[in-house]
Formats: C-alpha cells, structure tokens, sequence
C-alpha cells in the first residue's frame, strides 16, 4: 500500500475526526452544577457503586471555563434561567448539554408559573435523560449516548455549528 | 396530659382576662387550638406571651397566610395571616389568626420581638402581598424580581398553556387554574 | 497608596461547589472578616405549595417528595399524618411501626448525605465516596418499598402504597449490622482530625436564647443546648412506643453540631431495629370507604373497591372544613404541615413550615464576625436543602 510501509510503527495513520472525536470522547470534563433532585443521582453515578470514571468521566470541574459538558441536573426555575444561560456562554466550545430528568426536558409535574418547561427553550441540548430522577444507569446511558453522538461528528460540521451556536 | 390541659385553660384565661376585647373568637379544630383576635391588638398580644414567666411564648414556629378569594368566609376579610407558637416549656402549639380586609393587607411586623419573623414575613409579602409594618427590609425573596403579582393569591394563575399548533398560534395563551 | 481599610463585597453562588445546590451568598468582606452576608434564596423557587392547592389530596403528594429531597419519606409521612389530621383517620399499627422504621431510614440517609457533603466543603473528599457508598444500602429499600429509588411516595394518605416488600426486614437488617461499624470509621477519621476540628470548633457558633429566638429546629437547635425534639415532644405516629435519648450539644458550634448528627444516627438504628423486632401484623392500609383507596387485590376482586378507587382516583374526597397543622421531626428540624381545607376535594392552602427555609435565615448571625472561609463551613453545618428552601 505504498506509503504505510515505509513508516515505522510506532506511527499510526487516521483521520483528523477520528482523532478529534476519540479525544473528545474520552476526556469530556463535566460541569459540576447541580440544581435540584436530579443532582443527588448525578453525585450517586459519580460514586463508587456506579462509578462514571470507567467512562472517562471522573473529573467534575466546578467553573464553567474548564468543563466540556453541562449536565442539567433538575429543575430550572425563572429565576435561574438567565443563570443557566449565562453559565452556558461562559463554556469554551467545543460543548455538549445534557438535560437530566423531567424537569429539566420538559418541566415534568411542575407545570406552573415557576418552572421553565423545558431548557431547551434557553440552550440547545444534546441528549435528554428521562426520570423523576433518572437512575445513575439512566444517566451513564445518557452519557454513552453523547459519546456515541460524538463519534458522527466531523471537525468541518462542528466548526460550523460552534459558529452557529456563538451567534 | 395534665400539663398541657393546664397551660390550655392558663392561655385562655390570660388572653381573655387581658385582651378580651381584641379576642374573636377561639376555635378547636382536631386540636388545634387558633385565636382569632384582631388585626390591631397582635403585636400587643405577642409581645405579652413573650414575656410572660409562665406562657413564655419565645418560640414563634411559623407565619403563614391564606387566602379566601371567593369564598363566603371571604367577608371577614380575604386575608388570614396564621402564627404558629410552639412553647418549648410545656410542649403545647397554639396559632393566633388575624383576619386582613383585600383593600389594605396591612398588619405590624413581629421582628423586633422574633428574629425568625424577618424571612418568614418576607416569604408572605413576596408570595400573597401582605405588608407588614416596620420590617427592615420587606423585599422579593423567592420569586424572580420581575415577576409582577403575589403567586399564592387564588386569582393568580398555576401557569398559562401557550399555543403550539398551527391552527391556535394567534390564540391568547389558555391560563391552567 | 493608602491604607484606608475598604470593604469588599463578593458574590458567591448561585453556582457554587459548598453552597449544596443554587444557593447565593452576598458577602461583605473586611479582609477575611465577614462584616455582613446576605443569603439570597429563590433560584430554586418551584411552586410546589400553589401547585399542591391545585391538586387532589392524592395527586398533591408526589410534590412532597420533591421538597427534600434527601429525606422524601418524612416530607410523605408529614403531609400524611396531616390530612389523616384533617379526615381523622386512623391507621393500622403496622402502619405505625414501618412508617417510624422508613422515617428513621430517611433520618440516616439523609444525615449520610450531610456527612459526606460537609465533609467535602471541608476538604475530606473521601467522606463524600464513603457516605454516598453507603447510602445505597437505603436507597435499595426504597427502591423495594416504592419502586423508585428517591422519589418513593411510598407512604400515602390512610397507609402505605403496598405491603412491605418480603425481603424488607433482611434488607434492613443488614443496615443495622453495616453501618454501626462504618460510623465508628467516619469518626476515627473526622472526630480527633486536627483539621477537622480546628475548621469546626467555634466556628458557626449560636446561642441557646438565639437559637430559639431565630426559630431554629432539629440539629441546629439541639447543637445549642436545647433538648427540643418533636418525636419527644409531641410525639406523632406512634414515637412514644420507643425508647431512644435525644442527644443535645453544649456549646452550639459546628463541632457540636457533627457529633450530635452522628449520634442521632445511631439513635436512628436503634429505632429501627425496635422497630423491626416489635413490627406487628395486620393491614397495610386504613379501612375508611370513600377516603382511603381500598387494597389493590380488593379492586381486582369487589365491585364496591373497585367503585370507591374509581371515585377516589377521579373525584377525590371531600374535606370537613377547617385548618390543620402536623408537624413531625424530619432530619433536618420541624417538618411542618399546614392544610386549610373550604370543604372542597382540594386544599384551599397547603403551606409547608421548612426547616430548612427558617435555619438558613440564621446564616447571617452565624457568619458574621467570622473568617470568609467559615461561611462555607456555616452553610454545610446548617444541612440546607435547596429544594425545601425555595419550594
């Protein structure tokens, strides 16, 4: 085949995506940010019985400024929408939402004049995770599923869309 | 048991006998034992539970209010502002219940006798629009600041419905009671 | 350059890691003193009572659950034990005795939860792992008890929602035997911690005559001197068959606060294997046609139960006029109860008194005077949930 023979073999040819997206797909750091019950089974996934580090993904970060992903663990009230939002633009792109439990997707039982029905009415979201709350499997599953999103992508689409989403 | 029939009988005399002119009424509901006094007389009253040796009315557990909005009890005024005392000597909970005209929610505060009456006043103020009187800082502590009107009023509404389809999207949103 | 002191003012929260949730915290700083911290609450403001108004008794009760949510089945049995106030309702004594054996599971659960998170804020990181490894033990009997792992709603109006799972006394059992032993691990790791205490003790101190004065309950109020304890006190649902101490601190600091919550785990545990030794047989639900839903297996079976479930689940019942107040002790103080009902089959007002709502308004007197990094401290001692605040 030519040029793989030639090299030696500690050199390993791929494409720019696969490289991009494996590297992504391992190291997400999420966005330690906990609103409501929804938080309480975040912690619980991140504990030893289930344990995300098997999944790349032990590393809570606390400031928005270092974190990949944003997990919307819980209700969003009117008054923490803007917070939310402001929390969002704070993230580095490339960055991924995950909107955990009912009430983060869709506002669950709480249809009243205090809940936002749905996140997504502020920022775009990735993967929804249904539950009142979702279980910590529910979640990984979650979790998976964005990595799984993840490998689709190409450098050219998301470049186009972190063009899009910052305007 | 004996000494809680005691400090019943003992509270009752001591309101009776020293306010018996603000005193309405006294109700027993399920054991609940409410004083229904009048709006002018609570801080009066309070304050001599307070510090009064025997009653010693130091722990005030609660205020909370309801709202009787279109509702026959509602002619002794819409509002009732409802005072949850626990006595931590004698193990005996007892409310003071005032009544509120719709026109002027109005009523003293109770924080300089109670510390814990700073938030839970502010909590009826912001929720049903209740004033009270000599707060030191009577604002908004749970809803958004630019939410206009008091949330727990009954003619407030759980939410609206916004239209989503096609056919109703010129609709006014449906309001959810 | 002058050296005119100048306040500073910080804003910490909403999103902060130890503020436990969306709390936000405007402190006034002079150098590391606190001269003045303002809570500012409501980010997590949900409606719940004005959505409970809206609802039938039953259909209110899944919203309690999500108030605290650390302890969902105390907010269950509080709201419970008040409309089987308002409907006088008796329950079966089985009833009893599991409802106080789930309430003290809750107590542990949600004092576990406190643990590792207090920790945590302190800089002990394990404590969160090992607590939260633990609290799987509950979280599997409730998982059996109601299906779901925190938002059981297991304890409905009249009884529970079904019988106890058959497996619920070995489950419990081994949480009686597990968790004595890991409990003395936690304090040979925290109690005598250099670090520990010198971050605890006198720090967030109150006194007795303030304590009441602010209205505190449960720990914080205990922390200070004051033996004050619902379940002691007025005791509901059947307290006064158990023989547990209430232990109380003496100076009302952080410290105080840690050891007595500790203790009262183990008075927990205590409770609980009375209660599972003196468990009594009998119905799992009340029988009062009309009011409390009949036994599935009967609605399967019986024209008259399953007319009653249709009318009950449809219409629901109507309430004598009145008000009632419940309060229990929940994990974090008085739990309580209000329900105005105007003889519909709503409630005209459902007002939860939020012990998590009135400790956290002491915050101010616990913090100010104090060093910045005690705030953090201050907010972890108090057991706030963010979700019982701001309802």
């Amino acid at each position: 085949m030519g040029l793989e023979e030639k090299i030696p073999d500690s050199i390993i040819l791929t494409t720019l995506d696969k490289m991009v997206n494996w590297s992504h797909k391992r190291s997400m750091w999420p966005f330690g940010f906990g609103l409501a019950c929804c938080a309480i089974e975040m912690i619980s996934s991140f504990s030893p019985h289930f344990d995300l580090a098997r999944f790349g993904m032990e590393v809570m970060r606390p400031s928005p400024r270092q974190a990949d992903l944003m997990i919307v663990a819980g209700r969003v009230s009117m008054k923490m929408a803007p917070v939310v939002k402001t929390l969002y633009e704070q993230m580095p792109n490339p960055k991924w939402v995950i909107s955990m439990g009912a009430c983060a997707s869709s506002g669950g039982v709480f249809n009243n004049y205090a809940i936002l029905q749905g996140v997504d009415r502020i920022i775009p979201v990735d993967v929804y995770v249904p539950g009142c709350p979702p279980r910590p499997e529910q979640l990984i599953e979650g979790i998976l599923t964005l990595q799984k999103k993840l490998e689709g992508e190409s450098v050219k689409d998301v470049r186009d869309e972190w063009g899009r989403r910052s305007t | 048991m004996e000494q809680v029939t005691n400090i019943d009988s003992k509270l009752r005399e001591f309101i009776n006998d020293q306010f018996g002119d603000d005193l309405l009424r006294i109700e027993d509901f399920r054991g609940d034992i409410s004083y229904h006094i009048k709006p002018a007389a609570l801080v009066e009253i309070c304050q001599a539970l307070f510090d009064d040796e025997t009653i010693d009315a130091k722990y005030l557990a609660d205020i909370t209010s309801v709202d009787w909005y279109g509702h026959e009890d509602a002619s002794a005024g819409r509002f009732e502002v409802i005072y949850n005392f626990y006595l931590l000597l004698h193990n005996y909970r007892f409310f003071i219940k005032v009544r509120l005209e719709e026109s002027d929610p109005k009523i003293a505060s109770l924080t300089p006798i109670y510390a814990t009456a700073n938030w839970l006043e502010r909590e009826v103020y912001d929720l049903m629009g209740i004033e009270f009187e000599g707060h030191p800082d009577l604002t908004k502590i749970l809803t958004p600041d630019d939410l206009e009107g008091f949330p727990l009023r009954r003619d407030f509404p759980l939410t609206y419905e916004v239209p989503h389809f096609s056919f109703n999207k010129d609709d006014p949103p449906e309001v959810i009671k | 350059m002058s050296t005119e002191q100048k306040e500073l003012t910080l804003n910490m929260g909403p999103q902060h890691p130890s503020t436990h949730g969306v709390l936000r915290v405007i402190v006034t700083l002079d150098g590391e003193r606190v001269i003045k911290a303002r809570p500012v609450i409501g980010y997590l403001h949900t409606g719940i009572e004005k959505t409970m108004e809206s609802k039938l008794y039953y259909k209110a009760l899944p919203c309690t659950d999500r108030m605290d949510y650390l302890a969902p089945m105390s907010n269950n049995l509080g709201f419970c034990l008040a409309v089987e106030k308002l409907m006088e309702i008796e329950v079966p004594e089985k009833v009893k005795w599991a409802r106080v054996c789930l309430a003290e599971l809750t107590r542990l659960n949600s004092h576990l939860v406190w643990l590792g998170t207090h920790a945590l804020d302190l800089g002990a990181m394990s404590m969160l792992l090992y607590a939260f490894r633990d609290r799987e033990l509950i979280i599997d009997v409730y998982e059996a008890c109601g299906g779901q792992r925190m938002m059981t709603s297991y304890i409905r109006i009249g009884g529970l929602s079904h019988d106890l799972p058959p497996d619920f006394e070995k489950k419990v059992r081994r949480i009686i035997k597990e968790i004595p032993a890991k409990l003395n691990d936690y304090e040979t790791l925290l109690t005598n911690n250099e670090i520990f205490i010198n971050r605890t003790r006198d720090v967030a101190v109150i006194s007795a005559e303030d304590a009441i004065n602010y209205g505190l309950s449960g720990p914080m109020l205990r922390g200070s001197g004051v033996k004050h304890d619902l379940r002691k006190a007025s005791p509901y649902s059947g307290y006064e068959n158990f023989d547990f101490e209430v232990p109380v601190g003496s100076k009302g600091d952080a410290y105080d606060r840690y050891k007595l919550r500790l203790e009262e785990m183990r008075q927990s545990l205590r409770i609980i294997e009375q209660a599972l030794d003196g468990m009594p047989e009998g119905p799992y639900r009340a029988h009062v046609p009309g009011v409390v839903l009949p036994p599935k297996e009967d609605v399967l079976y019986k024209m008259e139960s399953m007319i009653f479930h249709f009318k009950i689940i449809t219409d629901g019942f109507k309430s004598p006029k009145g008000a009632v107040y419940q309060g229990i002790e929940s994990p974090k103080g008085e739990l309580g109860f209000y329900i105005s009902s105007d003889g519909s089959n709503k409630p005209n007002r459902v007002r939860v008194r939020p012990p998590s709502f009135v400790n956290l308004a002491a915050l101010p007197k616990l913090t100010e005077g104090g060093m910045f990094s005690d705030v953090v401290c201050a907010i972890g001692s108090i057991d706030i949930v963010l979700g019982e605040v701001d309802r």
